[in-house]
């Protein structure tokens, strides 16, 4: 078997999900070349070629995949695949842009965001709103798939020293990239932050997740919201954990505020300490939570971080 | 302009949905159906569309048991002008589904196609791509804002981080994300116009698609169950327990 894995990186880095979806592509097994798709992304492959088990990084070093716009991307995924029994990708959003695509046009019904390796053609993944794991059995001869990060542990980044190699791009000439808007933040990102802190409907506004911040930045913690949150407009949606937003699974999670609807327990119930402050006794988010406390946010966040 | 805008009939997204005790399928008899979240939001944007008077002409199709018509009248009755129900009682994954839209897309050659990001049953988030590829269209996906201008889209696209604004040659495919916008409720008097509008019927067969599923569901089960811990009694205790106890901070 011979694994292709599509990086998730800024040029200059990697991503941390790219190591994630190498541990999924290891547990398939076989030959793993890691795809680095982007422009002036020499500190990309490299860091790919220092990742454990990789054999070889293919370097696709073009103005067209500056932005990895997927209409380009894709091609060469596509290109490229046809060598391959396995295309992983993480379940980034990025990641969901380009594999469809790229399965489509090697005519492979995809896998999205699967959460085990059961063998080289069956996976788990999650389904309703991860009210149902699905087991699933792929007939295709190129299989192509989305990776869950927070389901498989990283590979390390250092130790491997795979060959880089070139290859060219092609833009599909049909999208360009207009520009973006990147929250600025010194706090981790969510999806990799050892502790997560988030608020729900019960933050109240959006100046109350100050506190969260105060207490955020103590503990080295990313902050995340609920969908109520979000919808409610207290933070941006980049910030949403759920099934909807981003799925995490970090050391500590600690509920302030939120109910627990199943559509964000969706998005943080793999985490390994669940904490839950909430005044309403009743809320569902207590049945999942390791450590729960029955208070008033307004009274335990300022005082917890105090203690801290 | 002519928009298509592809819908979706699924569970509602109130009714939890459950593994059969025999593990082989989800239990859905009897369950509530409704228009997929995603789906309405893009019925709603092209709607928002025609009222700007960007768009002309808005069709609504759906891929699916025969009911699946309830969701289109659905979509006619928030302001779609007509109808398209390819029809089959056949599992339809997001390949299949993409290759019927790719027939309909080239029969009805329309500008724009909008549809949802992802639909709340599979979760797969594919089928907008699929059909870029197999049309050659652009994509964009995971749409919190659209605006048509000189013969583009562009879309405003929420991805982890932020956002990000892509410039779309027309004719393009937009899928939608929850904050794009806020679907109307249809009013009965348009309830009871769409469904006098205009509704065809076609089949997978007639446009020449073969819908074989190429992933197979071996078995279905409930995810793994969290068992609820302990109450702490103040924050004291709360952090000392984290600090001695989980050793997490």
């Amino acid at each position: 078997m011979s694994i292709l894995v599509i990086a998730e990186h800024d040029n200059a880095s990697l991503k941390g999900a790219t190591l994630n979806t190498i541990a999924a592509a290891k547990a398939i097994g076989g030959d793993i070349d890691v795809l680095v798709a982007g422009a002036d992304c020499g500190g990309a492959a490299t860091a790919a070629a220092a990742a454990e088990g990789v054999s070889k990084v293919i370097k696709a070093d073009d103005a067209a995949f500056a932005n990895q716009l997927a209409e380009n991307v894709a091609l060469l995924v596509a290109e490229l695949g046809k060598n391959y029994t396995h295309i992983l990708a993480p379940a980034t959003s990025n990641g969901k842009n380009i594999a469809p695509r790229a399965a489509a046009l090697l005519d492979v019904q995809a896998i999205s965001d699967i959460i085990s390796v059961e063998s080289a053609d069956t996976f788990k993944r999650p389904v309703y709103a991860g009210n149902v794991i699905a087991t699933v059995q792929s007939s295709d001869a190129i299989k192509v798939i989305t990776v869950r990060g927070t389901a498989f542990d990283a590979v390390a980044a250092e130790g491997g020293s795979a060959a880089v190699e070139d290859a060219a791009g092609q833009d599909a000439g049909v999208s360009s990239f207009v520009g973006e808007e990147l929250a600025k933040s010194d706090r981790p990102e969510l999806t990799a932050a050892k502790i997560v802190i988030s608020g729900g409907r019960g933050m109240q506004n959006g100046d109350n997740f100050e506190m969260l911040y105060k207490v955020a930045d103590k503990l080295g913690a990313g902050v995340g919201a609920s969908r109520a949150a979000v919808d409610a407009g207290f933070v941006p949606n980049d910030m949403q954990v759920g099934q909807t937003g981003k799925i995490v699974a970090p050391e500590l999670y600690v509920a302030v505020g939120i109910s627990g609807a199943i559509q964000h327990l969706a998005g943080m119930k793999d985490s390994k300490v669940i904490v839950a402050i909430n005044k309403d006794e009743e809320a569902p988010i207590f049945q999942v939570a390791d450590y729960g406390l029955v208070a008033d946010l307004f009274d335990a966040v300022p005082e917890l971080d105090g203690k801290l | 302009m002519k928009i298509l805008v592809a819908v979706k009939r699924v569970v509602d997204y109130n009714v939890k949905v459950r593994p059969k005790s025999d593990g082989t399928d989800v239990d859905i008899a009897n369950a509530k159906m409704s228009i997929n979240p995603f789906c309405e939001i893009a019925v709603e944007e092209a709607v928002r569309l025609k009222e700007k008077g960007t768009a002309t002409e808005i069709v609504a199709v759906s891929m699916g048991p025969k009911q699946s018509q309830e969701q289109i009248r659905t979509a006619m009755a928030l302001g779609a002008d007509r109808g398209i129900l390819v029809e089959t009682d056949a599992e339809l994954q997001p390949l299949a589904v993409a290759k019927c839209l790719k027939a309909i897309v080239e029969k009805e050659s329309p500008d724009m196609i909008i549809m949802g990001k992802q639909s709340i049953d599979g979760d797969n988030n594919q089928t907008g791509q699929m059909l870029g590829a197999l049309t050659g269209m652009p994509q964009g996906t995971f749409a919190s804002e659209v605006a048509v201008e000189d013969g583009k889209v562009n879309v405003t696209r929420e991805i982890d981080g932020g956002l990000q604004t892509v410039a779309l040659n027309l004719p393009a495919i937009v899928t939608t994300d929850l904050r794009l916008n806020e679907p109307r409720y249809a009013s009965l008097p348009n309830i009871m116009k769409a469904k006098k509008k205009p509704l065809d019927t076609t089949t997978p067969e007639d446009l020449g698609v073969d819908v074989a599923p190429r992933v197979q569901t071996l078995k279905v089960e409930p995810p793994a169950e969290r068992q609820a811990g302990i109450k702490v009694a103040d924050v004291a205790e709360l952090v000392d327990k984290l600090k001695n106890e989980a050793k997490v901070i």
